[in-house]
């Protein structure tokens, strides 16, 4: 009794409130002890307390409870009957609800979860029970701070402990889970509230489970603690410090993959904010979410977080501070060291995770960036990376010395990734070693880890290198990844020698190598065109940094070798290929352009001199040729080159030109005449005065001694045809000497011009068309009278004219004097009369034409008068049969009879126009140094237009329209538009019919476009609007007549797009058409070309929609009239009612279908 | 008016790169014969826009490239599409902007058949009658709001 007196006199003093702490604790103690020893059995200890656990004073019960609760958790240990159990779950569950008892409660539930199975435990029904009365009844935010603690406890015991059976609460659970942790601030609680969200997830782990539909709820509690920022002092008595918190929240973050789509895009909001603790946070976690939610859910974040990241590193290990270089670069003391360590190792999670190919170029650029931004971070991820990766290479530190030189890899052990890893990474270390001028910072290089780990492993790599070059072949001969070897040879030749020296061998050796790849392996042509880029941009490195030493290997390994391979005919590497590699080695530099020019200068010649013999030294020379006079000589140009090649190689050609006449060899092929010619106006364009001078004297001199003009004679003796024929290679050489001519500037000296001009004439009337170009071309340049007082020596424009259009030019032989039958003069004739046709000669007469239309040329851009003449005589060849009102021709014409011209000398008339119009490539332009007036076509079309117009009205005869519209045409389609479109009004029905007489023959197909562009432009334009409206309709029926041309796509197409700017114009104007247009545009939906079908469809809808739409205005008109008319109600239904209605086009087109 | 849309939160995918024709016919095969081909009926409809989003059939994969069939030779071409949910309304609008795109962009010779993926629709098979049945096709086209909501979902495909 003794016993139970006590018992009774400890119970009281801990429910006294009023006693001491420690005499509370100590009366706990020892009840429990007697619990404990069995002394005073649970049952009989509820028993005593019964009074204090249910009577109604709140205080007493409360510590009652408390007293209960607090033994039990002292008996932890003590093994319960299950019944005892049951009933005390029961009892505790329940005063849950007693918000005054709810501490007891608590501990009493906290301490029965606890306990361990051996010394039995709560069954899971219970478990389930104090859960759900938990979740009913427990308010926890409303609470003090120690019992919201208790609550987590209760909380994240129940989740650890009894996962399998709160898991069934479902809905209830998480919703709980929310309120509870809900706006909680303490350190403690919070740490429990994180840990249980991350025990939540675990619960929950299917992405399609019920986590996943309160994923953002759950996450929108957590959301606001990020970053952990904590008032608290940090060094104080608080047991939590705010790294814990923030490791407990990285966990609950990262707790489940279902968190991904809010995490990272927070993470990266907060990457960018200026806080330092949310930046380093912010790249932890990323580090760790990354980790934990796998590969594929960040893949699609890869680009955001790779743009923060560099964003980070850049500002933070951005500047190349001295400091860094003075100070060892440790991180202490730098807190943006932190954060760059941070996010390189964020950087190298990443890395490790994806190992896929596609991760493998993000990677890469990553490696790239990083080592490009400074030093320490180029250091910092050679030390970290570059001798990993090196070891998985195959080669390690320790073992790098026993790698001798050319140890060359087994194809197995090469990793493709890795090695282009590597090969980022070294464009990168390149990179910031190019980019840091500053000579200070350039000494600190050679001491950096990435330099002499780079000077170690140099042979390594180029092995490597090399190696993997061989083996890629083999593999996949499609994909340009595979040729990164390429690359990495490339960057290893360009670094700076005075940064990071390699050695001479090493970078020979690449050079080698990359040569052997030009030489063999053409075939695979992605290889070989990746190896010639490197190749020039190792050449033009060189160049750039001025690297002697180097310069002088690469001149003597690949230049020279190049070179060579010219006049090497057994490698099997095709010319044209020789030739390309050629060029863009000679790209290179200055130097080894002139290098380049040399060789290709003595292939050139040696292969003309070749030509007679060996009909492939013709196509070699042409291809050398093309080379030289489209790439290499507007580079030459391009880069302030001099032109002392250009002179030479010009000098040469003619000399080569003397030689092969004294062979006596003609030069083969048209082909190669025309390339010769083409190199040589170029190079004669680019030279100055002074050189020009010395070649055409040269040229000169050649014309007359291997010739068989006989010059001397050409001025004493009449012009006579007789002279004629002129042997082919004869012909040859007059264009390249005309050739010569075309190019020269107007200042530079032309002998024997008067001797020349007549031998032009002779050789024009043969049909030598580059000599009536360079007759053009003289007439072009010649000074006139009036400002040529200095130098009268030479020809003036005026003598020069009168040397054309007035010298006699005799027909001796008698058959050409019985087909004259006698007309003005007897046999004697000038230009102009042949032009008109009164030798009667065709073939004499189209080329009198044709040379009369480069002359006319010449005088056109300049802006001479005489033109007109010229355009009369054309005029007059396309009218003849009619009636001439010509003055000029009228008189010599006088006393001919009326004649048809053939058609042939019609169309050669007309075509003279285009000659007139179009900008000529060959001759008479800027490069040629021609003199050319401003805004001359305009002139010529406002002096001609009117004239054309006027005969074609006049014309009455079929064919001699046919010519002069086609004469229209090529004005038309060479003239700006803004001179076209101030005569739009006369000129648009004009140029309808034009169009529909272009599209009777198929040859004409291209001048049909070119003059359908000027239609479309008309159509398009603002002012010329006017005229269009006015003809709308014509237009529209010569568009629909051109929608289906079947020679030429892009004419349907085009006519198609004018129809579509047509549907612009005024609705009144163009309903009546509607029909006729959709019924043409519907068989183009069915055209055999792509383009031309999704223009009609586009056209058809813009006609579709404007019909609805004028409809619905007129509509709306009737409707306002029918207001004060009902009357005409019925009226109107019949006019309009089924027009518009689409069912009308439905049904059509459904019956029409099978 | 029914407030609230059918489905209110439809998920968006991205547009499928337009592919580049291989370059335009050189001179010499000006007679070659384009066939109208899958990628091209695409072309035709990937830009409909949806009838209650402002995001093309493309973006919410209501139609695929793989959904068109076509048979150049036969004049034939299907077109499936998968309305976003089961119970879409509006999986007749689409199917008759469909069907009025096609009509004005293809040559009569065609029959277009327009349907309704398998499975992806509660009234299947109402749905591909009603779409089929050119009485009732023509009558929709009538009714000025409908026509008047076709147009609107088809003039992004014009542009």
């Amino acid at each position: 009794m003794a016993e139970a007196t006590q018992l009774t006199r400890h119970i009281e003093s801990y429910v006294d409130s009023s006693s001491s702490l420690t005499h509370q604790a100590a009366t706990l103690n020892a009840i429990a002890a007697l619990v404990k020893t069995d002394a005073l059995p649970l049952q009989a200890l509820v028993r005593e307390l019964d009074m204090y656990l249910t009577t109604t004073d709140n205080v007493i019960r409360a510590r009652g409870i408390l007293l209960l609760a607090e033994v039990i958790t002292r008996i932890e240990s003590k093994p319960l009957d299950s019944a005892i159990i049951h009933s005390l779950v029961g009892f505790f569950k329940d005063r849950l609800v007693n918000w005054r008892a709810v501490r007891g409660a608590l501990v009493g539930c906290l301490a029965l979860i606890r306990r361990k199975s051996v010394v039995g435990m709560v069954t899971g029904s219970d478990a389930t029970a104090i859960a759900q009365s938990f979740l009913q009844y427990m308010q926890v935010q409303s609470l003090g701070q120690y019992d919201r603690k208790l609550c987590f406890e209760l909380l994240d015991c129940l989740l650890e402990r009894y996962s399998d059976v709160v898991t069934t609460l479902g809905e209830d659970l998480i919703y709980g889970i929310c309120e509870a942790i809900d706006a909680e601030k303490d350190p403690e609680c919070l740490m429990l509230a994180f840990h249980i969200v991350e025990s939540l997830a675990q619960l929950y782990p299917d992405s399609s489970g019920l986590l996943a539909s309160f994923a953002k709820d759950v996450f929108d509690i957590l959301e606001p603690y990020f970053p952990i920022h904590f008032t608290h002092p940090s060094s104080g008595d608080t047991p939590v410090q705010r790294d814990d918190l923030s490791k407990s929240l990285m966990s609950a973050f990262s707790s489940t993959p279902l968190f991904e789509p809010f995490v990272i895009p927070l993470l990266l909001e907060k990457l960018s904010s200026s806080l330092h603790s949310a930046k380093i946070d912010s790249l932890k976690y990323l580090r760790v979410c990354s980790s934990k939610y796998g590969a594929e859910k960040i893949a699609k974040y890869a680009r955001a977080i790779w743009s923060s990241v560099k964003d980070t590193l850049s500002t933070y290990l951005g500047e190349p501070k001295f400091s860094f270089t003075i100070a060892p670069v440790d991180g202490i003391g730098f807190p943006e060291n932190e954060i760059g360590i941070e996010a390189l190792s964020l950087l190298q999670q990443l890395i490790v995770q994806n190992s896929k190919k596609k991760k493998l170029h993000a990677i890469g650029r990553i490696l790239y960036i990083t080592a490009k931004s400074t030093i320490s971070s180029c250091n910092a991820v050679f030390e970290n990376l570059f001798s990993r990766m090196m070891d998985d290479l195959g080669f390690s530190v320790s073992n790098a010395d026993s790698f001798s030189n050319g140890d060359i890899f087994t194809s197995q052990r090469v990793k493709f990734g890795f090695l282009y890893l590597c090969i980022e990474l070294l464009a990168g270390c390149k990179e910031l070693i190019v980019g840091s001028d500053k000579p200070a910072l350039q000494y600190v290089f050679e001491h950096e880890t990435c330099c002499i780990m780079l000077h170690r492993f140099s042979t390594q790599l180029l092995n490597a290198f090399g190696s993997v070059l061989a083996v890629s072949a083999e593999r996949c001969p499609l994909d340009p990844d595979i040729y990164i070897g390429v690359k990495g040879l490339q960057i290893l030749a360009t670094f700076q020698s005075d940064v990071f020296p390699i050695q001479k061998s090493i970078f020979e050796n690449i050079l080698n190598k990359i040569m052997s790849i030009i030489m063999e392996d053409f075939e695979k042509t992605i290889l070989w065109e990746s190896a010639l880029k490197a190749l020039c941009h190792v050449g033009s490195f060189v160049q750039m940094f001025h690297e002697s030493e180097k310069a002088m290997s690469y001149r003597s390994l690949v230049v020279e070798k190049i070179v060579e391979l010219l006049s090497l005919d057994d490698i099997t590497l095709p010319f044209s290929l020789k030739v390309e590699a050629l060029s863009n080695v000679g790209m290179t530099g200055r130097k080894n352009m002139l290098t380049i020019l040399q060789g290709l200068g003595t292939a050139v010649l040696a292969n003309l001199s070749k030509v007679h013999r060996n009909v492939r030294s013709s196509e070699t020379a042409v291809q050398l040729l093309e080379c030289y006079s489209c790439k290499l000589l507007p580079w030459i140009h391009e880069n302030g080159g001099t032109e002392d090649f250009a002179v030479q190689f010009a000098l040469d050609i003619w000399s080569q030109a003397g030689n092969c006449m004294d062979f006596s060899a003609p030069f083969v092929e048209k082909g190669l005449l025309d390339a010769i010619m083409k190199a040589m106006k170029l190079s004669v364009g680019s030279c100055v005065v002074e050189s020009q001078n010395l070649i055409i004297q040269n040229a000169y001199s050649i014309l007359s001694s291997h010739t068989n003009f006989q010059l001397k004679e050409v001025e004493t003796l009449p012009l006579t045809p007789g002279k004629y024929d002129i042997s082919l290679r004869d012909e040859g050489i007059i264009s390249l000497f005309a050739s010569v001519v075309v190019a020269v500037h107007p200042k530079t000296h032309i002998p024997d011009i008067r001797v020349l001009m007549h031998l032009f004439i002779i050789t024009l009337l043969r049909g030598v068309v580059p000599v009536a170009q360079a007759l053009g071309s003289i007439l072009n340049k010649l000074v006139s009278t009036s400002n040529s007082a200095e130098n009268s020596g030479d020809l003036t424009l005026e003598e020069a004219l009168d040397v054309i259009f007035n010298t006699k030019i005799c027909f001796s032989s008698t058959d050409m004097l019985q087909r004259c039958n006698g007309t003005s003069n007897g046999n004697e004739m000038v230009l102009t009369d042949i032009c008109l046709g009164i030798a009667n000669d065709r073939l004499l007469q189209i080329n009198a034409i044709c040379g009369l239309s480069w002359i006319g040329k010449g005088l056109l851009l300049r802006g001479h008068e005489k033109i007109k003449d010229i355009t009369k005589i054309f005029m007059e060849c396309l009218i003849s049969g009619t009636k001439s009102a010509l003055p000029l021709i009228k008189d010599s014409l006088e006393n001919t009879e009326e004649q048809i011209q053939d058609p042939l000398v019609m169309k050669c008339a007309a075509d003279a126009f285009h000659v007139l119009m179009s900008d000529s490539e060959v001759c008479l332009n800027r490069k040629f140094h021609a003199t050319i007036r401003p805004l001359y076509k305009q002139r010529f079309f406002s002096s001609v237009m009117p004239i054309i117009l006027q005969l074609i009205t006049k014309s009455y005869s079929s064919l001699s329209r046919s010519f002069l519209y086609r004469a229209f045409a090529h004005i038309m389609s060479d003239t700006s538009m803004v001179a076209i479109l101030s005569e739009a009004k006369k000129l648009i029905p004009v140029l309808l019919d034009c169009l529909s007489m272009l599209t009777e023959d198929i040859q004409d197909k291209d001048m049909l476009y070119g003059l359908l562009l000027v239609l479309s432009g008309m159509l398009t334009e603002k002012n010329g609007q006017e005229a269009v409206i006015e003809n709308a309709h014509i237009i529209i029926n010569c568009l629909i007549k051109l929608v289906d041309y079947p020679h030429k796509m892009l004419v349907r197409e085009t006519a198609i797009q004018c129809l579509v700017a047509l549907s612009e114009l005024p609705h009144a104007r163009i309903y009546p058409m509607r029909t006729q247009v959709l019924r043409a545009i519907s068989t183009c939906l069915d055209d055999t070309k792509r383009a031309v079908r999704y223009e009609a469809v586009k056209c058809r809808q813009t006609w579709w929609v404007h019909n609805f739409f004028f409809i619905e205005c007129v509509q709306f008109y009737l409707v306002q009239l029918l207001l004060y008319l009902p009357i005409f109600t019925f009226l109107l239904d019949l006019l309009i009612g089924r027009q518009c209605h689409p069912e009308v086009f439905i049904s059509e087109v459904q019956y029409q279908l099978p | 008016m029914v407030s609230g849309l059918i489905n209110a939160n439809p998920v968006i995918y991205e547009k499928k790169e337009r592919r580049a024709r291989t370059a335009p016919s050189a001179p010499h095969d000006e007679y070659a014969v384009e066939p109208i081909d899958q990628q091209e009926i695409f072309d035709h409809i990937r830009d409909i826009k949806d009838p209650e989003h402002p995001y093309s059939l493309e973006e919410l994969k209501v139609i695929t490239e793989e959904a068109v069939e076509v048979d150049d030779q036969q004049n034939y071409v299907r077109v499936t599409f998968t309305p976003t949910v089961e119970h879409c309304s509006m999986a007749t609008i689409i199917g008759l902007c469909l069907r009025v795109k096609l009509m004005r962009s293809l040559p009569s010779r065609y029959k277009v058949d327009i349907r309704v993926a398998p499975g992806s629709h509660a009234t299947e098979t109402a749905v591909n009658k009603q779409l089929n049945d050119k009485e009732r096709v023509a009558a929709a086209l009538e009714n000025p709001n409908l026509l008047d909501m076709v147009d609107e979902c088809l003039a992004p495909s014009y542009d």
